[in-house]
């Protein structure tokens, strides 16, 4: 009950945040290659509804593709061509791990919380553009329509691992996709360089969303201190926490370094959020790279 | 050791503040203890190594805070005193003999004198000198013990209720210990026999000190009766400036519990001595006084027992002739009955078993011979003090008593068959009462104008008339007469006791003159010489401080020793019972004057007051205690442990709790300014707010529709809130709602008997078939149950709902096509066309019920747009509309009543006008 109270409540804060937006038309990267049909044109012709031109009939068109009435009013005779449609599929990876369920205060929200309002935001944005959106890792394939964004919902709701950190899951990226890892990459770098690169040698383009919570960035810790992660598995004991501020900060920088590499290596992108942050911006952010080219 | 003004009882250990230092350093060195804190970003701290190996430390004013705590600890066990006082006698090492007077004249200063023992003896002990102590009212061999041993008995040294004796002063002065020693002497301030001697034995010891307390002391004489109040006077030992002081006057109320029942206030005149003052009181309350006490003295000396003095006379009556049944206003004892019941325990029956009873006074009432034996009996009793009044009568007047020879039992002789006056058959008019003389007892008393006198027996003429005659009537013929027969007395009322020959009976001037003559002329305390060889019981018995105890386990008191016996152990202050009276033995008896002490000039004496010393131990403990809390607090603040954060959560949800009493948040004239709709409270908070958003859209849609133009909706708690201001309460029914109580119900019982509609909506698009067998149909059941509910009927097609102000045929919500119940119309109705309700309650039906979740339907957010989807596309929207014409509808019909429904019928009206 409190479940389902939950998945309602996210959903409509989600689309709460989706309302401010102008539908986002995904990109279409490679007309040719994706088969599927959309609602957005190809600029060239192929199936769909919308007109797109008359040519004259070629050998190989059958009779009752010739358009009559535009046959009638000339000596030739003419086939009418539709725009060619297509749909972006775009596959979304949400960190569940237990690093994510932290927040610095009360006020501020766990860094899950925002990923997964983030995530579904963005799925509906891509939802309401015509778009295919879905979870890698085949946890749920890329479906249109309200029903997708419900489930969509109920998956991201339940938390899907207790291990502290997780990478993402590159398995189940149809080819010339689009992708959106959000995690707080705290995790090992290597999965996460595998995972990129495995979704690039399939022709997936996307986006590395880094959540991150403002204590992480300022590190605002004095004296003594046992610093355990959320899932109580790593720990780390000092004694004037202070004099690690700098050298935290140093590999933090680092991090976020080798992931910006990453992603212009890959052809991805790489975007940083705190949860202090407004959600809305990063989702402005998010629209426009996904976004990008599309008109 | 003594450091300015405190003085250390154990000064070496404050060398323990030398190591003070070494703590710090300690303390410096053990660093705080670790926090644990989550941290996602742990893993890119794995690895790091602290550049400095040495712990964060301890910040200087923490340190500081635990070493003033310390400082405080070793500071208080060295037992600071502030103000140490040496105002006893010189430290030269000499045993301390202190001599109390104990007395019931202590107990006013006993507070002081307790505070200045309690300080003398600790210096006492500080000074390592042995005391002793000597209580002269109840002396004892003194042994000098350390001074805490004597300072732990302190509170067991209470003052007696007797002043010592010059023979316990002469058995203390021999009781004083061998060698020398210093002496303070506590006295109570009064002159006593033996003081001189025993101070100058004392004087011969060693150093004395007298100290006397300045306290006045104020004493109450016992009261006597005078003039029929209580005459109290109270002397005080100085005569010093005016005073008030106010004599509070105990006794048992009429339930036999003990509590004021007058004060008498009395001012001493400045420079005066005494004090009195009269308190009248009704003769009831009279008998019950227990004692006197003046308020606030606290000493026995305070304190009047009252025993039999003041109490109830017993009377006996008697009449002459036996009283024929019935006539119960003709009986010669029926008026003196009533008179004397209030003040006096009436005894009945024959003279001679009257007599062994010895009342206080026997009443003949009409009684005109009386056998030897009973003349006899009656006079021995009279002269021991009896007071006989005899009544006249016919019998009396046609007897030979008295006729020739006095009898002695009659106070004058009687002429034969005495007189009659202002009777049908005689002249003359009836006679009224002179003016009582001076000497008369009844002296005083007003005289109401309608007592006259008709019939009398007349006395004859004598030379000892006219000094027995205490009442006559106007033409100077005696009405009562009185003599003195030995210690007792004889009254002859002339008239009989009854209203037959006068009105004297009937009126209040006969109360008060048997109360002159047989209530208050009587009592007083007993001889001592009638006392020998009987043994007094004592009841109760004052203590020192004037408070009654009990006495149960005391000995009794030989009579002889009762009244003159001086106070002592043996013989307390206090109620005496003997087989039948008690008598009070009080501190201050008649004729004592207080006298104050005179001591020989050269006696070293001073008052109770000294400058108050002040142990700091306690204090400097509380603050180490204090300063070690301010450093948990600090500790765990450093530590992050104290959880601000969280700590103003719950802080700010203590504020933020819902306050019932604002559910109804606008004043009752706001309310009936405007209409208003409400929803009833179910506790579910989503459930509320939707019943208030849906209410709020059918609000706005009357208002653009229609010219019910409603104020915002309320909610409504049915416990608390008045209902009578909604025309409309919408109902949603929950499961988890709570079942309102009785008042409440009786409330909205009586809401919908003055004209108020509810809605009840199920919510469950009636699923069940509108049974219990859906959860909200159950509780929809329970909670209408105790309600005033007519039958009910789905809504029939032609009822005014369906035409309030838009034609409708279906009433949907959120679900549609569900019935909608509403009160059934009568049998009856049905044969008046066009008319087929009730007209009860104008015509609105007290409560319609449904499934169809209106409010949901009606719900619009902030913007007024629509909340919920109703349906599916356009016809989802129709569904909508329906369901605010429902609304609109609904309330039409609860403020128009059945107005519209004749409306209906307008046409044919006019038709009919027409004709």
């Amino acid at each position: 009950m409190t479940e389902i109270a939950a998945h309602a409540d996210l959903r409509s804060r989600a689309e709460a945040e989706a309302a401010r937006l102008p539908a986002l038309l995904a990109r279409a990267e490679r007309l040719a290659g994706a088969v599927l049909l959309g609602q957005h044109g190809r600029r060239r012709a192929g199936l769909g509804d919308d007109f797109w031109q008359y040519r004259p009939v070629q050998e190989g068109d059958q009779r009752r593709q010739v358009d009559w009435r535009r046959s009638a009013r000339s000596d030739a005779e003419y086939v009418r061509e539709r725009e060619w449609q297509i749909a972006q599929t775009v596959m979304l990876w949400v960190d569940g791990a237990a690093s994510m369920r932290f927040a610095s205060a009360a006020a501020l929200p766990e860094k899950a919380d925002r990923a997964q309002l983030l995530a579904l935001a963005v799925a509906i944005v891509l939802d309401r553009g015509g778009e295919r959106v879905g979870l890698s890792g085949h946890a749920l394939p890329p479906r249109r329509g309200k029903a997708q964004i419900t489930r969509l919902a109920q998956m991201l709701g339940a938390p899907d691992t207790d291990a502290d950190y997780a990478a993402p899951d590159a398995r189940g990226l149809p080819s010339r996709a689009r992708a959106l890892f959000i995690s707080d990459f705290f995790g090992d770098l290597d999965a996460v360089r595998s995972a990129v690169g495995a979704a690039a040698d399939r022709g997936v383009g996307g986006v590395l969303l880094q959540v991150l919570d403002p204590a992480e960035e300022a590190f605002p810790y004095r004296g003594r201190a046992i610093f355990e992660s959320v899932g109580g598995t790593l720990a780390h004991e000092t004694l004037k926490a202070n004099d690690l501020r700098d050298r935290y900060l140093e590999r933090l920088a680092a991090r976020k370094d080798a992931l910006s590499d990453l992603c212009r290596a890959a052809g991805w992108q790489y975007v940083c959020h705190h949860t202090d942050a407004s959600p809305q911006a990063a989702l402005l952010h998010l629209y426009r790279l996904l976004g990008e080219g599309a008109r | 050791m003594t450091l300015g003004a405190i003085e250390f009882a154990a000064p070496w250990l404050l060398v323990a503040l030398a190591l003070l230092p070494l703590l710090w350093v300690l303390l410096r060195a053990v660093p705080p203890a670790p926090v644990r804190r989550r941290f996602p970003g742990v893993a890119l701290l794995i690895g790091l190594r602290d550049e400095d190996s040495a712990a964060d430390r301890t910040p200087w004013w923490l340190l500081l805070l635990r070493i003033l705590a310390l400082a405080a600890v070793i500071v208080a066990m060295a037992g600071p005193v502030l103000n140490p006082r040496h105002d006893v006698a010189a430290g030269d090492g000499r045993p301390l003999l202190i001599v109390l007077d104990a007395s019931w004249a202590s107990a006013r200063d006993d507070r002081a004198a307790r505070a200045l023992l309690d300080g003398v003896l600790a210096e006492t002990g500080r000074e390592g000198r042995t005391a002793a102590i000597l209580r002269l009212s109840d002396p004892d061999a003194p042994a000098f013990q350390a001074a805490s041993a004597w300072r732990s008995r302190l509170s067991g040294l209470v003052p007696a209720p007797w002043a010592p004796t010059s023979e316990m002063m002469e058995a203390a002065a021999g009781m004083l210990p061998e060698g020398t020693f210093d002496t303070l002497w506590l006295s109570d301030g009064l002159a006593r026999e033996g003081r001189a001697a025993l101070l100058e034995a004392l004087e011969a010891r060693g150093r004395t000190v007298i100290r006397e307390g300045a306290a006045p002391l104020l004493t109450l004489a016992p009261p006597r009766p005078e003039d029929g109040a209580i005459a109290v006077t109270a002397q005080r030992l100085f005569p010093g400036p005016a005073r008030e002081i106010d004599v509070l006057a105990h006794g048992r109320d009429p339930a036999g519990a003990q509590r004021v029942l007058a004060s008498l206030p009395l001012s001493f005149e400045e420079g005066a001595r005494e004090a009195t003052g009269a308190l009248s009181l009704p003769s009831e309350l009279r008998a019950r006084l227990t004692r006197f006490e003046i308020a606030g003295q606290g000493h026995a000396g305070a304190v009047q027992l009252i025993g039999d003095a003041l109490g109830r006379r017993e009377v006996a009556l008697i009449a002459g002739r036996d009283s024929r049944e019935g006539l119960e206003l003709l009986s010669p004892l029926h008026y003196l009955q009533r008179a004397l019941r209030p003040t006096a325990d009436l005894l009945g029956g024959t003279l001679m078993e009257v007599l062994p009873a010895n009342p206080d006074a026997i009443v003949l009432a009409d009684v005109a011979t009386l056998s030897p034996d009973e003349a006899e009996g009656l006079r021995s009793w009279a002269e021991e003090g009896g007071t006989l009044v005899r009544f006249a009568g016919p019998r009396l007047a046609a007897s030979d008593v008295s006729r020739r020879t006095e009898d002695p039992l009659m106070p004058v002789r009687l002429r034969a068959g005495g007189r009659s006056v202002g009777g049908a058959m005689s002249w003359g008019e009836p006679k009224s009462l002179a003016p009582f003389a001076e000497d008369s007892p009844f002296v005083g008393l007003d005289i109401p104008g309608d007592v006259t006198v008709t019939s009398q027996v007349m006395a004859q003429p004598d030379p000892t008339l006219a000094g027995r005659v205490i009442a006559q009537l106007g033409d100077g013929t005696p009405l009562v007469t009185r003599k003195r027969i030995g210690q007792g007395q004889v009254v002859l009322f002339h008239v009989t006791a009854n209203a037959e020959w006068s009105s004297l009976p009937l009126s209040g001037l006969f109360v008060q003159m048997l109360e002159r003559l047989s209530i208050s002329d009587a009592g007083g305390v007993p001889a001592p010489g009638e006392l020998a060889g009987t043994i007094w019981q004592p009841a109760e018995v004052l203590d020192g401080f004037g408070v009654l105890r009990s006495a149960d386990t005391l000995p009794g008191v030989a009579g002889e020793a009762l009244l003159e016996d001086a106070l002592g152990p043996d013989l307390r202050p206090g109620l005496y019972e003997g087989e039948d009276r008690r008598i009070a033995r009080n501190v201050m008896a008649e004729g004592d004057v207080l006298t104050a002490a005179a001591w020989p000039a050269g006696a070293n004496v001073i008052g109770l007051e000294r400058q108050a010393e002040t142990p700091l131990m306690g204090w400097l403990l509380a603050a180490a205690l204090l300063l070690l809390s301010a450093d948990i607090l600090a500790s765990l603040g450093l530590s992050g442990r104290l959880l601000p954060a969280r700590a103003g959560m719950v802080m700010a949800a203590l504020m933020l709790l819902p306050d019932p009493s604002a559910a109804q948040d606008r004043p009752p004239e706001a309310l009936a300014a405007e209409v208003t709709l409400a929803h009833v409270l179910t506790g579910d908070r989503a459930l509320d707010d939707m019943a208030a958003a849906g209410l709020e859209g059918l609000g706005q849609t009357l208002f653009f529709r229609t010219t019910v133009e409603p104020a915002s909706p309320q909610g409504v708690d049915l416990e608390t809130d008045e209902l009578a201001f909604f025309p409309l309460l919408y109902w949603p029914v929950t499961p988890t709602q709570t079942i309102p109580s009785d008042a409440a119900y009786a409330r909205l019982n009586a809401y919908l008997r003055h004209g108020g509609m509810i809605l009840f909506d199920t919510r469950d698009a009636d699923i069940a078939g509108f049974g219990a067998s859906s959860p909200n149909g159950a509780m929809l059941q329970r909670l209408a149950a105790p309600l005033d509910i007519p039958p009910l009927e789905p809504v029939p097609s032609d009822h005014v709902l369906t035409r309030g102000f838009y034609l409708l045929q279906d009433f949907p919500g959120r679900y549609s096509g569900r019935p909608v119940w509403v009160e059934a119309a009568p049998d009856a109705a049905e044969a008046a066309p066009g008319m087929p309700f009730r007209n009860l309650n104008d015509g609105v039906t007290p409560v319609v019920i449904g499934g169809n979740d209106w409010a949901a339907a009606w719900a619009v957010d902030a913007n007024g747009n629509p909340q919920l989807p109703v349906g599916r596309g356009y016809a989802g929207e129709r569904q909508r509309e329906m369901a605010y014409r429902f609304g609109v509808n609904l309330v039409m019909h609860v403020l128009t009543g059945n107005y519209k429904s004749d409306q209906v019928h307008v046409p044919a009206l006019l038709d009919r006008l027409g004709q």
